[in-house]
C-alpha cells in the first residue's frame, strides 16, 4: 500500500500556477528523491505534503488518510530544513526533544526516545551543548534527530546537505542512507544535485517547470530517459545530442555519419553519453577535432569540435588523443538513445 | 600576526642623531590621531559635565549652588539625608518605578506581538496597518497631550497610574523595531515549530521571542529610560502630590519662591541608580548574531 500518495496536486500563487498536477505514489519504507532545476517546484511539493502551504487542488494521502486539510502537526510527518532550523537558545537535548513538544507521551518515555535517537546519531556526548558549539554536520544531525524522535510515517528533507562542504556532504549522504536502512521510514528527499539523487534514491522523481518528467529507479532514469530533458539532467557530463534523420533502418546524422538502427522515424535527436562515446578505428558515428582534454585519472574527457557542434567523449587516460588532432568517435548501438526532435520524447 | 611589525618597530625606535636633537617627527597619521583624541575628549567632557554638575550640586550647601565651581567649598551629605528622610521622595520613586516597569513589560509584550504579526503573517491590509502605525511616529507628544487629557478626563483616568501609563503602553517605535528584528528570524524556524505541533502563540513566545532577545533588551532600555524620565505628560495628568512621578516631584522641590537646586540634583542623582541597574541587566543581552548561531555554519 502506498504510504504517501499525491493525486493531481496543483498549487497556484495568485494567478501563477507553479505545480500543474503532480501524481506520485510512494511505497512504505521507500526512499524517493525529487530532483530538478531551481524553481521547478520541488520545495513547493514538499511544503504541500508537510502542510506548510495549502493545496490549490488535488489530494494528499498519508497512510491512507486524506491529510490535505489537516494541520502540519496532525499529518504524521517530520521535516528537515536546508538551514537546519535548530534553535540556538536550546541545548542539543532540548532541540531534539522539541520534536516531542506536542506529544502526549509520558516524560520518561520522551527521555528514553531522546536518548535512543541521540545514540543512533552518535550525538550522546554532545547532548548538553548549544548549537553554536557544534560543527555543520553535527547541527544537521540534530535537525535529523528532532525529526526522528517523532517517529513519523514520512520524513521530508528539503536540500538538507546543500549547506555542507563537499566532503561532509558525501559523508552525511552516506549516513542518511544508512539511517534509512536502519529505521526504514518512508523518505521524500529534495535536492537539485543529481549525484545525490542517484546515490540515495530507491526511486527518482525528475521535475521541471511544475511537471513530473519521469519517475524511476536510478538505473531506469539513467538508462532509459523519457525525454531529452531527463537525458541531459541525469548523468555528468551531460548526454550529447546530435541532430539526425531516422528512416526505420538507419539514422543519418546531420554531420555526415550514419548508423544502422531499426528505431524511430523522421527528425530525431541521437543521444549518446560521454561515457559511451569513445575514439574508434573503424566506422565512426561522428568525427572532429579535439579542443580540450580533461584528465580524470583512468580516463580522460575530450571535448571534440564537430560539424554538429561540440560533443564530449571519453578516451583512455594513458594515451588520450592530443589537443588539435582529429578523432573518430563511435558508440555501441545499445548505448544510443533516440528522441523525437519536436517533442523531445524518447523513441523506443 | 605576521612578523612585519617586528621588523618595523626597531627601525623606528633606533636612535638617530637628529632624533636625539629634534622632537620625534609626527607624520600625518599621528596628527589625525591627535585631532581624533581631542574631539573625543571634548565630546566626553560635554557628556560628563551635566552629570558632574549634578553630583557636585547635590553636595553643596544652598548658598553655594549658583557658584559654578565643580568642587564644593564645603562638601556635605546634608541634601541626601534630607531627600532620603523626606517621605515624598520614596513615594515618587515608587510611582516612577511601577510605571516605568509596567510600561516596559507592556511594550515588550505588545510591540513584539504586533511587530511579529506584521512581519511574519500575510493578510489583507497588512501594509496599511504598518503605515498607519508608523505615521503616528510623526505626531509630536506636545500635540497629543490635549486629546489625551480630554480623554483621561472623560474616562476618569486623571491622577491615576493608568492615566500616566496608557499613552505609552505600546509605541510605534517599538513595533517598528521589533518588526525589523523579526525579519532576521528565518521562516524555517517557525515552520519547523509548526510541524512540531506548536500553536501560533507558542511559536511566537517560545521560538521567535528568544531569537530576538537583543532587540528586546534594547527596547527595554529605551522604554524604561523614556518612562523613568518622562516629564510633560505625568506633570499634566497628575494633580495630587502622591501621584507624582519622580521627575515631576523633583521639579517641585523647594517652596514657591525658590527652586531648591541642591535637592533636585540630589534626587536626580539618586534616581539615576535604577536606570543604571536596568542598563546593566539588559546590555549583556545585546549581543549581536545570536540568531545566526542555529543556522548554517
Ligand atoms: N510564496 C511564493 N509566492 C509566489 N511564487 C512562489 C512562492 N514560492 C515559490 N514560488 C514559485 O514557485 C516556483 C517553484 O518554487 P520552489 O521553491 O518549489 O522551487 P524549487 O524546485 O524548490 O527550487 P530550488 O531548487 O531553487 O529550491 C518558483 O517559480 C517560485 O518562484
Ligand atoms: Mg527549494
Amino acid at each position: 500500500m502506498a504510504e504517501l500518495a499525491l493525486r493531481s496536486l496543483t498549487k497556484a500563487y495568485g494567478q501563477t500556477e507553479v505545480l500543474h498536477g503532480i501524481d506520485l505514489e510512494v511505497a512504505d519504507g521507500e526512499f524517493v528523491v525529487l530532483v530538478g532545476p531551481s524553481g521547478c517546484g520541488k520545495s513547493t511539493t514538499l511544503r504541500l505534503i508537510a502542510g506548510l502551504e495549502d493545496t490549490t487542488s488535488g489530494a494528499i494521502e498519508i497512510g491512507g488518510r486524506d491529510v490535505a486539510r489537516l494541520e502540519p502537526a496532525a499529518r504524521d510527518i517530520a521535516m528537515v530544513f536546508q538551514n537546519y532550523a535548530i534553535y540556538p537558545h536550546m541545548t542539543v537535548r532540548k532541540n531534539i526533544g522539541f520534536g516531542l513538544r506536542a506529544s502526549k507521551l509520558p516524560r520518561a518515555d520522551k527521555k528514553e526516545r531522546i536518548a535512543e535517537v541521540a545514540e543512533i546519531l552518535g550525538m550522546t556526548p554532545l547532548l548538553d551543548r548549544k548549537p553554536s558549539q557544534l560543527s555543520g554536520g553535527q547541527r544537521q544531525r540534530v535537525a535529523i534527530g528532532r525529526a526522528m524522535v517523532r517517529d513519523p510515517a514520512v520524513f521530508l528533507f528539503d536540500e538538507p546537505l546543500s549547506n555542507l562542504d563537499a566532503q561532509l556532504r558525501t559523508q552525511m549522504r552516506l549516513e542518511i542512507k544508512k539511517l534509512h536502512q536502519r529505521v526504514g521510514t518512508t523518505i521524500v528527499f529534495v535536492t537539485h544535485d543529481q549525484v545525490e539523487a542517484m546515490t540515495l534514491a530507491d526511486r527518482i522523481v525528475i521535475m521541471k517547470d511544475g511537471h513530473i518528467r519521469q519517475v524511476g529507479t536510478p538505473s531506469e532514469v539513467y538508462r532509459n530517459p523519457a525525454d531529452t530533458f531527463v537525458a541531459r539532467f541525469i548523468g555528468a557530463p551531460s548526454m550529447n545530442l546530435i541532430e539526425g534523420r531516422a528512416d526505420g533502418a538507419r539514422v543519418a546524422l546531420a554531420s555526415g555519419g550514419e548508423i544502422a538502427l531499426a528505431r524511430g522515424g523522421g527528425d530525431v535527436l541521437l543521444g549518446v553519453r560521454p561515457d559511451d562515446l569513445h575514439p574508434v578505428e573503424g566506422p565512426a558515428l561522428i568525427e572532429g577535432r579535439v579542443t580540450v582534454q580533461e584528465p580524470l585519472g583512468p580516463e580522460t574527457l575530450i571535448y571534440v569540435e564537430t560539424s554538429a557542434g561540440e560533443v564530449i567523449a571519453k578516451a583512455d587516460g594513458r594515451v588520450p588523443p592530443a589537443v588539435g588532432s582529429t578523432v573518430r568517435l563511435g558508440a555501441a548501438p545499445e548505448d544510443i538513445h533516440l528522441f523525437d526532435r519536436q517533442s523531445g520524447l524518447a523513441l523506443a | 600576526m605576521t612578523d612585519a611589525p617586528l621588523t618595523e618597530i626597531p627601525e623606528r625606535v633606533k636612535p638617530s642623531s637628529d632624533a636625539l636633537l629634534a622632537k620625534p617627527r609626527r607624520g600625518p597619521r599621528d596628527n589625525a590621531q591627535v585631532i581624533r583624541w581631542i574631539l573625543l575628549f571634548l565630546g566626553g567632557v560635554l557628556m560628563v559635565m551635566p552629570i558632574a554638575y549634578m553630583i557636585s550640586t547635590s553636595l553643596k550647601w544652598p548658598h553655594e549652588v549658583y557658584n559654578v565651581n565643580l568642587i564644593p567649598d564645603e562638601p556635605t551629605l546634608e541634601n541626601y539625608t534630607y531627600v532620603l528622610e523626606d517621605g515624598r521622595f520614596y513615594n515618587w520613586f515608587w510611582n516612577s518605578l511601577i510605571i516605568a516597569t509596567l510600561t516596559t513589560i507592556s511594550n515588550l509584550f505588545f510591540d513584539s506581538l504586533v511587530g511579529y504579526t506584521l512581519c511574519k503573517f500575510r493578510f489583507p491590509g497588512r501594509t496599511l496597518v504598518f503605515i498607519a502605525i508608523l505615521s503616528t511616529l510623526m505626531i509630536p507628544t506636545e500635540m497629543l497631550v490635549i486629546p489625551w487629557y480630554l480623554m483621561s478626563q472623560q474616562f476618569g483616568w486623571l491622577d491615576s497610574y493608568w492615566g500616566i501609563m496608557f499613552p505609552g503602553l505600546m509605541t510605534a517605535f517599538g513595533v517598528f523595531l521589533m518588526k525589523q528584528f523579526f525579519e532576521s528570524v528565518p521562516d524555517d524556524f517557525l515552520e519547523a515549530a509548526r510541524i512540531d505541533g506548536l500553536n501560533e502563540f507558542q511559536i511566537w513566545w517560545e521560538v521567535a521571542m528568544p531569537l530576538v532577545r537583543p532587540a528586546l533588551a534594547a527596547l527595554a532600555i529605551f522604554v524604561f529610560l523614556g518612562n523613568w524620565t518622562a516629564f510633560l505628560w505625568p506633570l499634566i495628568v497628575t494633580n495630587s502630590v502622591e501621584m507624582y512621578t519622580l521627575p515631576v516631584g523633583l521639579s517641585g522641590f523647594g517652596d514657591e519662591a525658590d527652586v531648591a537646586w541642591e535637592l533636585i540634583m540630589t534626587g536626580a542623582a539618586i534616581s539615576t541608580i535604577p536606570t543604571l541597574i536596568v542598563f546593566l541587566i539588559f546590555q549583556r543581552f545585546i549581543i549581536r548574531g545570536v540568531v545566526m548561531a542555529g543556522l548554517k555554519g
